[in-house]
């Protein structure tokens, strides 16, 4: 009080701006994520003046394919792009079915016993790591190729990801409901059919439905490695170099992916 | 006394409506499950596969170690350290592109008719799948790591794009508009009023994509646009099990790891 006495007498004002805190630790991160990206960019050799002198050549691929496509290629399009459609729909049917009591045995709150549930959450975890496209390529090898092998992959696919969404809502449900069902002297299954199941049957539709447009995707490239659907007819097309046709395969495939994207996510907005 | 107990659940009543809206959906879901089964022809396993799947379990408990232990540019080593740069750049190149589609998209910044508009366009950039996208940039800039990046680059923009958005639409605009009011330009309202109350979360966002990416990235290779995914199609082709299945092991415990760590990155964030 005593040494700001003489301050305030002369009119002076204490600053208002308070001293800079010390940045040092946040302006490490930063130093280390940039030498991290530039690094990545550096060892993967990623040059942006020679990517930007290609894309002249890319600009006439790019021309062939969209501006000048071969139209009359669309109708060998229809029957691989419904196929490609059905193993999406199959794929997730199984996927969902399966998902379902496994979320429910994986979920910790439910049966709380942590040596079914610790294993299981490891399995689906693994499953959640292998790309849709290295599981097609190995059922490829076992059931041949065409679309079931196809199928096989997105399955396990979605049952990996349906199983993880769902167990996770599981475990964030309501728990007053299962307590008061308990309370009355309820057993495991009437739990979960009328305390479990009721609240998690809208999320659970939802991923279903989420895993259907994730499985329109992936279905649209698995036939690269053999897999059935449009994908194959598009490798084909790519390894003839008929780039008017590719063209024409991406357009269409992308409209009805897109197509599907609109009408699954305006179901699941009324859903939740 | 009667013994019987009453039931516990009371039935809902049911008028006519609400049973044809049920009959319309559950028909309608059966009969697309139908249509789907009957285009999916099942010709039975290969000849072959009996002794593919032997040899797939052998291969399995006894994987190519050699390989893993090659430390030159064909081992394993670089193609996966290659995988997780092409995974990194992309997913922070796309964080960067993805602000400004982010701010197209979001209500509270540009009006309600531009950000629909937005929307779509973020909509419709998540819908291309990146495989093509890898496979249209092998054409323009030739086969290679960059390719694969520049592919992850534009395709995560469809889905950080949309979360971006999401997170500015749900931000305090008091601090936007303290900003405005003082005059503060639209870069400075950006920079001091957006950006710093979203990025805890633009940050988790860019994380979990980059969990997303580790996968992408390992199957880009399958199209030939770098990292991981070539060596094991390659190896899938030629039915060279123990090498196929030491990548499919090492990919499955580096992508494991790195979605610890970035887990646990996500959580002390936000």
């Amino acid at each position: 009080m005593s040494a700001t006495a003489p301050q305030q007498a002369t009119g002076a004002h204490e600053p208002i701006v308070v001293p800079r805190p010390n940045h040092l630790r946040r302006n490490l991160i930063i130093l280390g994520v940039t030498a991290l990206i530039v690094g990545s960019a550096w060892f993967a050799g990623f040059n942006v003046f020679q990517i930007l002198a290609n894309f002249q050549r890319g600009g006439r691929l790019l021309r062939r394919m969209f501006l000048e496509p071969d139209w009359s290629f669309t109708p060998r399009i229809y029957s691989p792009m419904i196929e490609t459609i059905r193993m999406a729909i199959v794929g997730t049917f199984w996927g969902a079915l399966l998902a379902l009591p496994t979320a429910v045995l994986a979920a910790e709150n439910f049966l709380q016993k942590p040596w079914i549930s610790k294993p299981l959450r490891f399995i689906l975890n693994i499953f959640r790591t292998i790309p849709a496209m290295v599981l097609a390529s190995l059922f490829v090898a076992i059931f041949g190729i065409g679309a079931f092998s196809g199928v096989m992959a997105l399955s396990v696919f979605t049952f990996g990801l349906i199983s993880k969404l769902t167990f996770e809502s599981i475990e964030s449900i309501d728990y007053g409901q299962v307590e008061a069902l308990m309370s009355l002297g309820a057993n495991k299954m009437n739990i979960l059919r009328y305390a479990v199941l009721p609240q998690i049957l809208p999320q659970y539709m939802s991923y279903t439905l989420y895993g259907f447009e994730v499985n329109v995707r992936a279905a649209a490239v698995l036939g690269y490695v053999g897999a059935g659907g449009i994908g194959q007819t598009f490798e084909q097309a790519l390894a003839f170099r008929r780039f008017d046709r590719v063209g024409v395969i991406i357009m269409i495939s992308f409209f009805v992916v897109l197509a599907i994207d609109l009408v699954s996510s305006s179901i699941r907005k009324r859903l939740v | 006394m009667e013994a019987h107990t009453e039931p516990i659940i009371v039935p809902k009543p049911l008028d006519p409506w609400k049973i044809l809206y049920r009959v319309v959906n559950y028909g309608g879901l059966l009969l697309l499950l139908v249509w789907g089964f009957l285009g999916i022809e099942y010709k039975g396993i290969m000849q072959t596969a009996p002794g593919t799947i032997q040899a797939m379990g052998r291969a399995f408990l006894r994987p190519d170690t050699v390989y893993l232990r090659t430390w030159t540019v064909d081992g394993l080593p670089y193609a996966v350290l290659e995988t997780i740069a092409i995974a990194i750049a992309g997913t922070f190149a796309s964080a960067f592109l993805s602000i400004p589609f982010a701010l197209l998209a979001a209500q509270n910044i540009v009006g309600e008719k531009v950000s629909k508009v937005g929307k779509f366009l973020v909509t419709m950039i998540r819908t291309f799948p990146e495989l093509i996208l890898a496979l249209i940039f092998i054409s323009i800039v030739g086969p290679g790591a960059p390719a694969g990046i520049l592919a992850l680059g534009i395709h995560s923009i469809g889905m950080l794009g949309k979360l971006f958005s999401e997170a500015i639409e749900s931000m305090d605009m008091g601090v936007k508009e303290a900003l405005e009011s003082c005059g503060g330009s639209p870069f400075e309202i950006l920079f001091r009023a957006i950006l710093p109350q979203v990025s805890p979360e633009l940050t988790s966002y860019t994380l979990y994509r980059f969990e997303i990416n580790m996968r992408a990235a390992a199957t880009l290779g399958l199209v030939g646009a770098g990292g991981i995914g070539a060596p094991l199609i390659f190896a899938i082709r030629t039915r060279a099990w123990p090498r196929a299945m030491i990548i499919v092991i090492v990919l499955i415990v580096t992508v494991t790891i790195i979605d610890a760590i970035s887990g646990r990155i996500r959580k002390k964030l936000v």
